[in-house]
């Protein structure tokens, strides 16, 4: 049994993932590429949780372990009452059809060589056993939940643009009910005026079926709109987690503020006034991260300590929580 | 008639493709002004024709399949689009300098950020290697690239992201451009880097003084950084006002509508995003409607049969609508 409140659908413990770097003939490992260093979190049933982090920082190599996609080199997954990281393959697969993904590029996550019908209805066959009417039937309406025509099931992904490809997406993702579904980067191919279709079409389905998100993004204006619960990472460690409306009006971790002082207002006069923190330097490689507090190298605040003890991940005020030793 | 503050005027290009699946219609006749010294944000969506606008004007597009089929471009007192070859190259990368999206296919893999530096340095200003190579280190230093002297030397894979980008900046200033034409510069970098390129532009263009052209989808970014914004939209430019009063006042209804579908980062939380429904228009069609016409909330008959041109309304604000509220007329 899984502990925490009785609402939670997902849990997360300790959770790591590194990949080893090899070279030369044997393969001989010569290092690791530490993409996820240990993170802990929670999902309540039907919320949003939002995981924002700049490119490299492991939020998506995150959704994979979750889904079991990729295997945890370290750390437990929970799923509902099931411990996804220790059961057997055969139990697994009777969980697939409850998690489900959501991927950022809807041209290359549709096989271009199958039509939107079959592509919708492989895994019904995969893990349902359904006649041939009603799965035509079953395609027909998850078609016409996500606002695409029913009868374009024998076209082909290619006919259809970026923010439709999307929808047939989403509605492969939706094809065996699923409580839980993780959006990776869902809109960030899609242009600035399809974007919003999308997003809104996610929140009525949510609303609709009861969905759970785990919603991975760089996008923090639209993080703030569609999350509940916000997590912020930085090269493989979740460094805050709050609300969103606390996380967005009192962030208190020096990356989260930068973050957020880097994103560019969509207004001039606010865009004038506004003081920013720039941060220097690069992102370090996961490869080789920075001992102590994996920000330390960027943080303009840093002590001595901060480049020598890795942070406690402790909570701060109720459901906010923080690894930083300045806070 | 060129003014006195100008130092870019476009005046009605159009750009085609020839494709097997049929004409492309990526540029309809497009009319701009760049003062010296301002920053001009272009903005659109994918398939807009921004970059393919900025391209026509220095021959930068593989002809054929493209096409300029009409227009004008007058800089230093010649029409660009009548010059030769040999004439364009020597303001290509010169007076007109370039910085595109991504900066790993735009830098040769195989020479050294030294070389790719100092060559348009020795080909444009006649400098020798030496003096070449100092301004390079100068440039360098200047994009904000530690340790500059000693990583003149090193090929771009040895570089980050965004310190290619600032490689890419340095480049397209080496010869001292009038005129910088940035293309999606900075979409492919993570926000902390962006805001770092960012601000080097905004000391760049204090310290140096040129005219640049910004292109971005990002109405964040345009807004913090230009002085006048062109809004395109299905190969036209649908609307053009100084910066605050675009964002303040927006006449078009793309413009309005875009800037409605945007989530805010401050302020108050939207219950739910608004959309523009249906799809950017196709660009094989003849353009004979307004383009936003079918996606248009205000749409009126008239929109349906003739295109509208970009007008002046007041204050150098110009958009191209048939549906004008403040106007008796239309009431």
């Amino acid at each position: 049994m899984m502990e925490g409140t009785n609402n939670t659908l997902l849990k997360v413990d300790g959770l790591v993932k590194h990949f080893p770097i090899t070279r030369g003939i044997f393969r001989r490992q010569v290092g690791t590429v530490k993409a996820v260093d240990g993170i802990s979190f929670e999902i309540k049933g039907r919320e949003t949780l939002g995981l924002v982090g700049e490119s490299g920082c492991g939020k998506s190599t995150t959704g994979r372990v979750i889904l079991q996609l990729l295997e945890a080199t370290s750390g437990k997954v929970f799923f509902k009452d099931h411990e996804l990281t220790a059961i057997s393959r055969a139990d697994l697969r009777k969980q697939r059809p409850q998690m489900q993904m959501i991927f950022q590029d809807p041209q290359d996550s549709l096989n271009p060589r199958m039509t939107v019908g079959s592509i919708i209805s492989e895994p019904m066959l995969e893990h349902q056993r359904l006649k041939k009417k009603q799965r035509q039937e079953r395609v027909e309406q998850l078609l016409n939940s996500v606002g695409l025509d029913p009868n374009v099931t024998n076209r082909y992904p290619h006919e259809f643009s970026g923010g439709q490809r999307q929808r047939i997406g989403i509605a492969r993702a939706l094809s065996l009910s699923p409580d839980f579904i993780i959006c990776d980067e869902p809109i960030a191919a899609l242009d600035v005026s399809i974007q919003a279709q999308v997003i809104n079409l996610l929140e009525d389905l949510q609303e609709e079926f009861g969905l759970t998100y785990l919603f991975i993004s760089h996008d923090l204006s639209m993080i703030r709109h569609i999350a509940n619960r916000v997590a912020v990472m930085y090269l493989g460690r979740i460094v805050e987690l709050a609300s969103s409306q606390e996380l967005y009006s009192r962030p208190v971790h020096p990356y989260t503020k930068a973050l957020l002082s880097a994103v560019p207002l969509h207004d001039p006069v606010l865009e004038k006034k506004r003081k920013r923190t720039i941060l220097t330097g690069d992102v370090p490689s996961p490869a080789d991260p920075p001992s102590g507090c994996h920000f330390s190298t960027r943080c303009p605040v840093a002590e001595e300590n901060c480049f020598k003890i890795a942070p406690e991940w402790r909570e701060i005020s109720s459901g906010h929580n923080v690894a930083c030793h300045l806070v | 008639m060129l003014s006195q503050h100008s130092i870019l005027q476009v005046e009605n290009i159009a750009t085609r493709f020839r494709t097997q699946e049929g004409l492309v219609h990526a540029v309809n006749g497009i009319s701009f002004e760049l003062k010296k010294g301002e920053l001009l944000g272009v903005v659109g969506e994918s398939g807009a024709g921004k970059s393919v606008t900025m391209m026509s004007l220095l021959k930068l597009l593989p002809m054929p399949p493209a096409e300029i089929v009409s227009g004008k471009a007058t800089f230093d007192g010649q029409d660009l689009l009548k010059l030769d070859l040999e004439k364009l190259r020597k303001i290509r990368g010169g007076k007109i300098g370039f910085i595109f999206q991504d900066p790993m296919t735009s830098l040769n893999p195989v020479l050294t950020i030294g070389y790719q530096l100092t060559e348009p340095m020795r080909e444009h200003l006649g400098l020798s290697r030496k003096n070449a190579r100092i301004r390079a280190i100068e440039l360098l230093d200047l994009v904000g690239i530690p340790m500059a002297k000693s990583r003149i030397n090193d090929f771009p894979h040895q570089f980050s992201g965004g310190m290619r980008q600032r490689v890419m900046i340095a480049i397209a200033l080496a010869c001292d451009p009038q005129i910088l034409i940035a293309d999606e510069p900075t979409t492919a970098l993570d926000v902390t880097i962006q805001a770092q390129i960012l601000e080097i532009v905004k000391r760049l263009r204090e310290e140096l003084g040129m005219a640049i052209i910004w292109i971005t989808h990002d109405l964040g970014v345009v807004a913090g950084m230009a002085d006048r914004v062109a809004v395109m939209y299905g190969g036209y430019i649908v609307e053009e006002a100084p910066v605050n009063e675009l964002y303040a006042k927006p006449k078009h209804p793309y413009t309005q509508d875009l800037l409605k579908t945007l989530p805010n980062l401050e302020g108050k939380r939207a219950e739910r995003l608004e959309s523009i429904k249906g799809q950017p228009p196709s660009l094989y069609q003849v353009p004979r409607s307004c383009p936003f016409a079918p996606r248009c909330n205000r749409v009126l008959e008239r929109c349906k049969h003739e295109n509208p041109v970009l007008t002046s309304r007041n204050n150098n604000h110009k958009v191209a609508c048939w549906w004008n509220p403040d106007s008796a007329l239309d009431s």
